[in-house]
This record gives C-alpha cells, sequence and structure tokens, in this order.
C-alpha cells in the first residue's frame, strides 16, 4: 500500500474495525501469553464487576498482574460482562490488584478496550469519578512497571482508570478518545448519525495518538485485522511486552516513577 | 441582560446588582445560586488585595484543528478578559496563606483542554515548592472535547500532581459549584483532602441525559445533588456560600498545623 492509500482509511472504519464482536477480548490475549492465569476477583468492598479482569500469572519466566476490560462476544456474553463497560467497583478491584503486584514487585500490564465508563444510577451512588480519579492518582506512583496496551476502543475516563503507564502502545486499528464519535456527533451538531465527520476530527487513531506523543508505539495488526487472526496478534503484543519489560525492569523505582510523572507532565499542546 | 437588574436565571427574578451582590449572587426569591465569573469569585473568598495572578499569557492553541474552535476560543477570551477557563494565583483567605484556582463558567463552560490542565498542575507544583495549601473552586463540563485526546490527558497529569502534593504531606481543599462534571470530577475534584460543594450543585461523572438515554428511565429527583453526594459518602460538607469563605480559612488555620510532625 502506498502512503497516500494509508491516508485514505477513514476514521470511522477504524472506530468499526476497534469495535469489531470478533476482535480477541482480554481473556483470549490472557489465554495467548499467559502461562499459569489465576484469575482474581472483588474489590472487597462492594462485588465483582465483570466488565474487568484480572489476576496473575506468568509472562514467559516473568510474574506478572494482567488486568483488562472484558467486552463479550454475543448478546449474553455482554449483557454479563456490561459491554465491557465498568462500575466503580471496577476500577477498584484493578486498582487492589495492582497494589498487591506494588507490594509483590510483579509487573503490571493493562489491556484497554472499553465503550467507557458506565453511565448509571448505581454507578454514580457509588462514587465512579471518585473511583477514576483515585486510580488516576495512585497508579501515578506505584513502585512497579506498568505497560497498557489499548486493544479495542480507549472510551474516555474509563480507559484512562486502568491505563497510566511507564509504556502505552496502541494496537493499529484501536481508537482512544475523550469521548465516542457518537456523543461528539450529538454536542457539535445535535447529530449521533454524524459521527463519521466527528470521528475524523477528534483525531483518536493510534496514528494520531502517536503523533500527538500520547503513546509510546503502534503494533500492527494481522491482515485486515486482530479479528482475522487472534493468534498471531497476541505474538505481536507479546514480543513487545517482553522487550519493554526487560527494559523497564532495570529501572530502579525512584526514577522510575518519576520518569512517569513526567511523560504525563508533558502532554498537552499551548502557547506562551 | 441589564447589569443593573440582573435577572435569576431559575425563576427570572429581577435583582438591583447591589442588593444581589450583597447576597453573595444567591437569589432572595427562589434560592438558586448564580454561577459566578472567577474574579468575582476571587472578590469573595479571598483576603482584599491578596490574589497575585499567575500564568495570565499561557494560551490555547487548535491542535486538532477541530470544526469551530478557535472562534469559540476568540469568544470567551473577549468575553471574560480572561486566557482560560481558570484563573489560578496564590492569595489568603482569612490572613492564611494559600494558591487558589477558580474555573469560570463563561469559558466554555469550565471545561478542561491542555492549558486548564497546565494551570492546575502549575498551581499545584507552586504550593509543593512553597509549601502552601491549595484550594480550587470549580465549575466544569468536564473534559474539553475540542482538544480531544491531550484534554483526556490532563485528568492524569493533574491527578499525578495531587499525588506529589499529598506525598509531602500538603492539602488540597476543592469546592464543587454548579456542575461539577465529567473528567473534571474524575480527577482533582474529587481528589480534595477536604471537599466541599455548594448547595444543590450538580456533581457527577456522566451527565444525567446520557444517564437517561442509557437506562432508559426517569432519573430519581435530587439524583447527582451536592446533598444526595453527601448522603453517600461523597462529600464532607455542603456550605451555604456566604459561609464559604469563613469555612476554607477554618480549615487552612487548622492545617497550618502540625503537632505531631515526625515526617
Amino acid at each position: 500500500m502506498s502512503h497516500t492509500e494509508i491516508k485514505k482509511i477513514k476514521a470511522i472504519d477504524i472506530v468499526k474495525l476497534a469495535r469489531h464482536t470478533k476482535r480477541p477480548t482480554t481473556l483470549d490475549y490472557i489465554g495467548f501469553i499467559i502461562k499459569d492465569f489465576i484469575e482474581l476477583h472483588g474489590d472487597r468492598r462492594f462485588s465483582d464487576d465483570k466488565a474487568i479482569v484480572g489476576g496473575i500469572g506468568f509472562l514467559e519466566n516473568i510474574a506478572v498482574t494482567v488486568i483488562g476490560h472484558q467486552k463479550g462476544r454475543n448478546v449474553k456474553e455482554n449483557i454479563r460482562r456490561n459491554f465491557g463497560m465498568a462500575n466503580p467497583e471496577g476500577y477498584r478491584k484493578a486498582l487492589r490488584l495492582m497494589e498487591e503486584a506494588e507490594r509483590f514487585g510483579r509487573p503490571i500490564i493493562n489491556f484497554i478496550d472499553t465503550p467507557g465508563a458506565y453511565p448509571g444510577i448505581g454507578a454514580e451512588e457509588r462514587g465512579q469519578a471518585e473511583a477514576i480519579a483515585y486510580n488516576l492518582y495512585k497508579m501515578s506512583t506505584l513502585r512497579t512497571p506498568i505497560i497498557s496496551i489499548v486493544t479495542g476502543e480507549g472510551g474516555s475516563g474509563g480507559a484512562l482508570a486502568i491505563s497510566i503507564a511507564d509504556r502505552i502502545y496502541m494496537l493499529s486499528n484501536t481508537i482512544y478518545s475523550v469521548i465516542s464519535p457518537e456523543g461528539c456527533a450529538s454536542i457539535l451538531w445535535k447529530d449521533a448519525g454524524k459521527a463519521d465527520a466527528a470521528a475524523e476530527s477528534l483525531k483518536l487513531t493510534a496514528k494520531d495518538l502517536f503523533y500527538f506523543k500520547i503513546i509510546d508505539g503502534i503494533i500492527e495488526e494481522p491482515g485486515n485485522g486482530a479479528h482475522e487472526d487472534h493468534e498471531s496478534t497476541a505474538k505481536q503484543i507479546k514480543s513487545t511486552l517482553i522487550s519493554t519489560l526487560n527494559e523497564l525492569l532495570l529501572i530502579e523505582p525512584s526514577t522510575l516513577i518519576d520518569q512517569r510523572y513526567q511523560k504525563y507532565r508533558k502532554m498537552g499542546v499551548f502557547s506562551e | 441582560m441589564s447589569k443593573l437588574f440582573p435577572k435569576c436565571p431559575k425563576c427570572n427574578t429581577s435583582h438591583f446588582i447591589s442588593f444581589l451582590k450583597h447576597a453573595h449572587y444567591v437569589c432572595s426569591k427562589c434560592g438558586y445560586l448564580l454561577r459566578l465569573d472567577a474574579a468575582i469569585r476571587v472578590k469573595m473568598i479571598c483576603d482584599k488585595r491578596s490574589f497575585t495572578q499567575f500564568d495570565e499569557n499561557i494560551r490555547s492553541l487548535d491542535p486538532l484543528e477541530f470544526p469551530k474552535y478557535r472562534d469559540k476560543l476568540d469568544k470567551s477570551i473577549k468575553e471574560t478578559k480572561l486566557n482560560e477557563a481558570v484563573l489560578t494565583g496564590t492569595c489568603r483567605i482569612k490572613g492564611f496563606p494559600s494558591t487558589i484556582g477558580v474555573m469560570d463558567p463563561r469559558f466554555i463552560m469550565g471545561s478542561m483542554g491542555s492549558v486548564v490542565g497546565e494551570k492546575i498542575t502549575r498551581l499545584l507544583e507552586y504550593s509543593l515548592g512553597n509549601f502552601l495549601p491549595s484550594v480550587i473552586i470549580i465549575l466544569s463540563g468536564g473534559a474539553r472535547m475540542q482538544e480531544g485526546i491531550l484534554s483526556l490527558m490532563q485528568m492524569a497529569k493533574t491527578s499525578a500532581a495531587v499525588k506529589r502534593l499529598n506525598d509531602n504531606h500538603l492539602p488540597l481543599f476543592t469546592v464543587l459549584t454548579d456542575p461539577t462534571t465529567g473528567g473534571v470530577t474524575a480527577s482533582y475534584a474529587m481528589l480534595g483532602n477536604v471537599i466541599i460543594a455548594e448547595p444543590n450543585a450538580l456533581i457527577g461523572f456522566a451527565g444525567p441525559r446520557v444517564i437517561e438515554q442509557t437506562i432508559g428511565q426517569k432519573l430519581p429527583q435530587g439524583f447527582q445533588r451536592a446533598e444526595f453526594l453527601l448522603e453517600h459518602g461523597m462529600l464532607d460538607m455542603v456550605v451555604q456560600r456566604k459561609q464559604l469563605r469563613s469555612v476554607l480559612g477554618t480549615l487552612l488555620k487548622i492545617h497550618s498545623q502540625r503537632p505531631y510532625s515526625y515526617h
């Protein structure tokens, strides 16, 4: 494909690929990548949110904690998983597992794939905003390496809440955005149907985020997308994780969290 | 709107401006708290002539080349005579020194883009460097859509700055006013060591309309209002506007002491 042809891919087509129901989910990736995986449950405060999964196991020979949003592949599964939209207890479970990881010196791997934090009555009652804010706050100084990979939809605060990391990667057909294209279109043009124009305006593709220096790299998907070949997508992710971890494991904790602070400190565009 | 006789946006009653000022911009007829320009809020809270402004020259760009964003920015700057949606600086409150940030409703509904995130972060870093407590009066529709992912990342940036403050035993006090929603609630607003709200302020993560559309039912009376959040354990107190300065003064006074200071 020539460069000009690549440019012609519309943002909305990438949005569709990012949401493709046949894409690998977090548990699929774990199945391919993590040995001896043990799933852990619950936030110890309210319940076990099935929209976020997490556990421990081995990446090659390195003990790791793995956390991710979990979507379903059909309606029944999606109802159980709430379409990957977490409630506060999901973010609190994730943080609990991350603090365990820090305690036992395990690196953390996060898979990001959510339309967003769940907008519901119970979510608000139990402090959706507080749960997200507190994760951002705590993750900024966790003294263990964190790598986040956007594997589908990076939907706003609900994605950010488990994605603070030392290195952030996106698969090539994924998105990460402050608002969904539909939500943006309904605010801008009072018409959710104009999502394709909104998707273009929001600059939400992996390439856009790399350009804005928000992410550290793009992991290429095979063929027409990850949905066509789960295993080789997982292989690509695995090799990125291993090489990145080998680099991060050498950095001592105070340097690591200082660099993490500086990474986010630099984000933003302005003049003065 | 008449400048001499502004109307209450809720009940439409006209008030003589000096009466309204005297009543801290609370409608005497229906009790509605009018949204305040940042400069008025500063006058209401800070000791006379104690406010010194930070970062007057930092300006938003339009990195996404987002439709109509430039015009919105230009219009907001012209109308508010502010450089962005938050006014920041140092001040004294009841004699106690503090940094202060005040968000302005007229500037794209107090939304947070790169500059708001940067100004808040600098405010918190200044507090850290000068051992000062921080006060932020919040009013925001959330992360600013027109700066896309850059706005979202300001949530991470500001939250990390609050963490650094707290790790150095310095407090942040947040005052949530109507409305406090979205990405600002889900970052520094809910990270206050003491969280205050004004009566009846709308406070939440998702907007009420989004929730209604998602769940397909009407929301209960008082949902996402300050008193509702207090009841659910999300706030420390709901404070009347005329008491706010005095409550903040007392908080600063208590935190200025550290009787057991081994760290």
